[in-house]
């Protein structure tokens, strides 16, 4: 089994493992961010080059160093690797180069985008993102468009990261969107407009990193620093049935899948990803159509455990709180 | 006088034709192929030190020892004839002329890598050529060298010519194979490389146009005598496209080595500058590379003269030197705006980027717009120093070689050029004034 | 225009397509998807529609968007109508340095539209594109197959004389040129 150091942290790992799932093993600040990488679908990553690492050491057998940092997510470790995430300033900065380059063209529209909270640039761009834009030319616009009933596209904020083309390859039966163009002008799309209307295909909405793609049936209800997210679950014959529930009271806002502290889909007890088909997620909008387990843990990514909006020092969640803040937003 | 291995029959009349290029020896090679052993060949490669001509000079012999070879698996030798580096036509001129000299270096490499079907994949806008080579292909078909046995050997072998549809990034290695296998040119990423896994999961051996032509006459005369012509780790002969503001533009074979100086200015090669002008630059292996002055593509900064081989371009690295890249070399007299030259690159990397990763996808359109700030006289040195800046966030942080492409030109244009940016920032009024390019043979300015 | 025409290739180019999905392995029909959408260009009045291209991919036997997606990735495909000549002038750094934009501006005058327009009598559509490969030769200009080099303002005059005369070959060029595979 080869054995990696990152930041000064060794690990041994099974052979094929990659940099990035390594650095994750270790955990913390020593896990490079990913936009686009998703261990849970097969090819992802690779394109957003936010989780580029530099290797010190290239393994034991041959140590020489890379020449140019690698994208830690598709890179797989050999023994006596030696690698550096945050230890290295020169990376440090050559991402937050990538971060600009994601940032150029991005709307910053977070006070009325739904993703806001739960936004993985959003994360990157408050720790590497310079205060104010060196862009000074006229962003790309896309108009928005609803692919299908409950799926907003809102193409403004894509940052390309492909997992929406991948969810609909590797979890949908068809796929009728994709990428179009080429260059700067790509787009997320169906060409003519159709919907998404595979019976899983609500999970783009959950794999998108950015507000990109959102959920219509929640669109513009609540912050979603406001609602309460419980873990519930129900049968369903489709899907695994379980469930994250954002309420508000005993309203049912939103339901998505449960995530990992990566932001990535939980697996079931069975080990299978645990996606959720859309009659569950979009239909299943009443308390009593689930059993509902308790408060959800909610993952590093949200602002309700980072507290980057609100001014609480407590990075564990703290139910009564919660209920409070959601309390207080309906009243 | 250089040797001319590839060129030698390129203007007898007809050598288009199988007949003709029959009578002139061809052929004759890919029988001499067919009679050794695979691996013999691929020797005679490796020695013969051919580095591959599309640009990245990599050794081609070192690349067909890499094909991983699994049983029961088909393997691919695909030629990349994507031609599309501005500045390069050399692949375009030898397709259209000499067909059947691709033909039968893709019968030989595909015999010495065990491939029993080959593809040439060119691109979509060279459809003339297309036809040229399927015309040539039935030719070869019809004549027992291409197809079920050839020449009496028991090899078997097809080979099928593939249209692209317009995209510079094809040139690249995996995006050319993901163009191939009918998707949109997104180059691949790495590891696996194509030896392992290329075109349909297969192993894949990819080599430019020039690099497969030259392996006939290599296993027609051996390596060893192939590595006498050069200089250093530089041998054989290679083609360059010479272009710009030259009295003689267009496709010279010379022997690796030749100095800039003569190949600039003798009569035997472009005869030096129209109009009697003095050069300004010289963008000496394709737009990709860094454009060099003219007294640093004529002479190193040790004051060495400059050869035409890959180690005395780059000598000096990027602070004094540049690349032999695909051979490309354009020239620019003293009249022309280096900075709308590089605009023009710009423009050229903004529109063929593919789009999968972020530093290409949206630094190349970022130093369009600055650039085109500049021109317009809207630009500040702040302005410059941010082009400077975004180049160096996209060199070595993309999938592919193209953001290199993108970033080399710009920063080899302020790295020697600076001052002239600084002249269009500091006076805009005097943008517009020159038209800073040639202008059309005898054109009447009336009419523009 | 093509909107009330059936949406099927000729028998001569349905042959073609058969013989280019031959020259791939089995299964890899997918690889004939460039060379198909050629001919369907040039079948269908140079340009794709998307119900072209949904006829494309049930050739192909894949999903429309495959085709769509790669359609709209390479420039030569024209995703919108064109004119019966797409006269394509090149404007990167080696012909720009040999009068490019004095070429794109005469064109521009003499055929009264905007680059990426269409003349007013659907005859010509004017394309800027990217390196053509025909530097040593520039300035240069592409319509349909033919290359059309070391451009003067006469010549230019002479070739687009010549399109109007129907002499030199408009599109279509992969039915007219009977690809043989």
């Amino acid at each position: 089994m080869p054995k990696v150091t990152i930041d000064g942290h060794t690990i041994e790992v099974a052979e094929g493992t990659t940099i990035l799932e390594a650095a994750r093993m270790i955990g913390g600040e020593v896990a490079p961010p990913a936009m686009c990488f998703y261990s849970k679908l097969k090819t992802s990553g690779g394109y957003c080059r936010t989780c580029i690492v530099k290797v010190t050491k290239g393994s034991e057998k041959d140590p020489r160093p890379m020449p140019k940092p690698v994208a830690s997510c598709r890179t797989p470790v050999m023994d006596g690797m030696e690698v550096q995430n945050k230890t290295a300033p020169d990376l440090v900065d050559a991402r937050a180069g990538v971060v600009e380059f994601l940032l150029i063209n991005h709307p910053l529209d977070c006070p009325i985008c739904d993703q806001a909270g739960e936004c993985h640039l959003q994360d990157l761009s408050y720790e590497h993102g310079l205060s104010k834009s060196r862009y000074d030319f006229k962003r790309r616009e896309f108009d928005k468009i609803d692919i299908g009933p409950n799926i907003k596209l809102h193409m403004t904020r894509c940052i390309l990261c492909y997992r929406c083309v991948k969810v609909a390859e590797q979890v949908c039966d068809s796929r009728v969107h994709g990428v179009l163009n080429r260059g700067d002008v790509s787009e997320i799309s169906t060409h003519i407009e159709k919907a998404l209307d595979s019976d899983f295909s609500g999970n783009v909405i959950d794999v998108c990193p950015v507000g990109a793609l959102t959920d219509r049936t929640f669109r513009f209800k609540s912050r979603v620093w406001f609602t309460k997210p419980v873990d519930a679950h129900r049968d369903c014959k489709k899907c695994c049935g379980r469930s994250v529930l954002f309420m508000s009271g005993q309203e049912v806002l939103r339901v998505s899948v449960r995530k990992d502290t990566w932001g990535e889909v939980e697996n079931t007890p069975e080990g299978n990803p645990g996606w959720l088909c859309n009659e569950c997620r979009f239909e299943k909008k009443s308390a009593s159509d689930w059993t509902i387990e308790g408060v959800r843990n909610i993952d590093r990514h949200s602002v309700i455990s980072q507290n980057k909006y609100l001014e609480v020092k407590n990075l564990k969640i703290d139910v009564s709180n919660q209920k409070l803040i959601g309390e207080k937003a309906h009243n | 006088m250089g040797r001319k291995l590839l060129t030698e029959h390129i203007n007898v009349p007809g050598i288009r034709n199988l007949d003709t290029y029959r009578k002139h020896g061809g052929y004759e090679t890919l029988k001499k192929a067919l009679g050794m052993k695979p691996e013999d060949i691929v020797e005679e490669v490796k020695k013969s030190g051919l580095r591959g001509r599309g640009g990245a000079g990599f050794p081609t012999g070192m690349k067909w020892g890499f094909l991983a070879k699994p049983e029961g698996v088909p393997r691919y030798l695909v030629c990349n004839a994507d031609e599309s580096e501005p500045g390069t036509f050399k692949d375009r001129y030898m397709m259209e002329f000499l067909p059947h000299l691709l033909i039968e270096g893709m019968a030989i490499g595909s015999f010495a890598l065990g491939c029993r079907t080959s593809y040439i994949y060119i691109r979509g806008e060279l459809m003339y050529v297309f036809h040229i080579l399927q015309e040539a292909i039935d030719e070869a078909y019809a004549a027992g060298l291409l197809g079920k046995n050839i020449l009496g050997t028991g090899f078997d072998f097809d080979l099928n010519v593939h249209c692209g549809g317009g995209a510079y990034i094809c040139g690249e290695e995996t995006a050319l194979i993901e163009s191939l296998e009918g998707k949109r040119g997104n180059p691949r990423i790495k590891p696996p490389f194509p030896a392992i896994k290329g075109v349909w999961g297969c192993p894949t051996v990819v080599n430019n146009v020039e690099s497969i032509m030259a392996v006939v006459p290599i296993i027609r005369d051996g390596g060893d005598e192939y590595a006498k012509i050069g200089i250093g780790k530089s041998t054989g002969t290679k083609l360059i496209s010479a272009c710009g503001h030259l009295k003689k533009p267009g496709v010279y074979e010379i022997d690796l080595g030749l100095p800039v100086e003569e190949f600039i200015y003798s009569d035997e090669y472009c005869g030096g500058i129209r109009n009697d002008k003095k050069l300004k630059a010289v963008v000496a292996g394709g737009s990709s590379v860094p454009i060099l002055p003219a007294e640093l593509i004529l002479k190193t900064a040790a004051g060495e003269p400059r050869l035409m081989s890959y180690e005395s371009l780059s000598d000096g690295g990027f602070a004094s030197g540049t690349m032999l890249g695909s051979g490309g070399f354009i020239a620019m007299d003293e009249d022309t705006s280096i900075v709308k030259n590089l605009y023009t690159f710009t423009r050229f990397y903004h529109h063929e980027s593919c789009g999968q990763c972020s530093p290409c996808r949206e630094g190349t359109g970022w130093m369009e717009k600055l650039l085109h700030k500049i021109l317009d006289g809207h630009g500040t040195l702040q302005d410059v120093d941010l082009l400077w800046e975004i180049q160096s966030k996209i060199e070595g942080k993309t999938i592919c070689p193209l953001g290199d492409a993108a970033a080399w030109p710009v920063a080899s244009a302020i790295r020697h050029f600076k001052s002239e940016f600084e002249e269009y920032v500091r006076n805009p009024q005097n943008i517009q004034k020159d038209r800073h390019y040639y202008r059309v043979n005898n054109i009447n300015p009336e009419l523009v | 225009m093509s909107e009330n025409k059936e949406i099927k290739f000729s028998e001569d180019a349905l042959a073609l397509v058969s013989r280019i999905i031959n020259r791939y392995p089995e299964g890899r029909q997918k690889s004939a998807l460039l060379p198909v959408l050629h001919i369907a260009q040039a079948e269908f009045d140079g340009w794709l529609s998307p119900a072209v291209m949904d006829y494309v991919a049930s050739l192909l036997n894949i999903q429309s968007i495959e085709v769509y997606e790669v359609a709209s990735f390479y420039s030569m495909f024209n995703l919108k109508p064109v004119g019966k000549c797409v006269v394509e002038v090149c404007r990167t750094g080696p012909c720009w340095l040999m009068g490019a934009e004095d070429i794109v501006k005469y064109m521009e005058k003499k055929l009264g539209v905007k680059e990426g327009g269409t003349s007013a009598d659907g005859m010509f559509t004017l394309k800027t594109v990217e390196c053509l490969a025909s530097c040593g030769t520039a300035p240069m200009m592409q319509i349909g197959e033919t290359y059309h080099e070391n451009l003067t303002l006469q010549k230019i005059d002479d070739i687009l004389d010549g399109c109007r005369n129907n002499v030199t070959e408009p599109i279509a060029h992969w039915r007219k040129n009977k690809i043989k595979a």
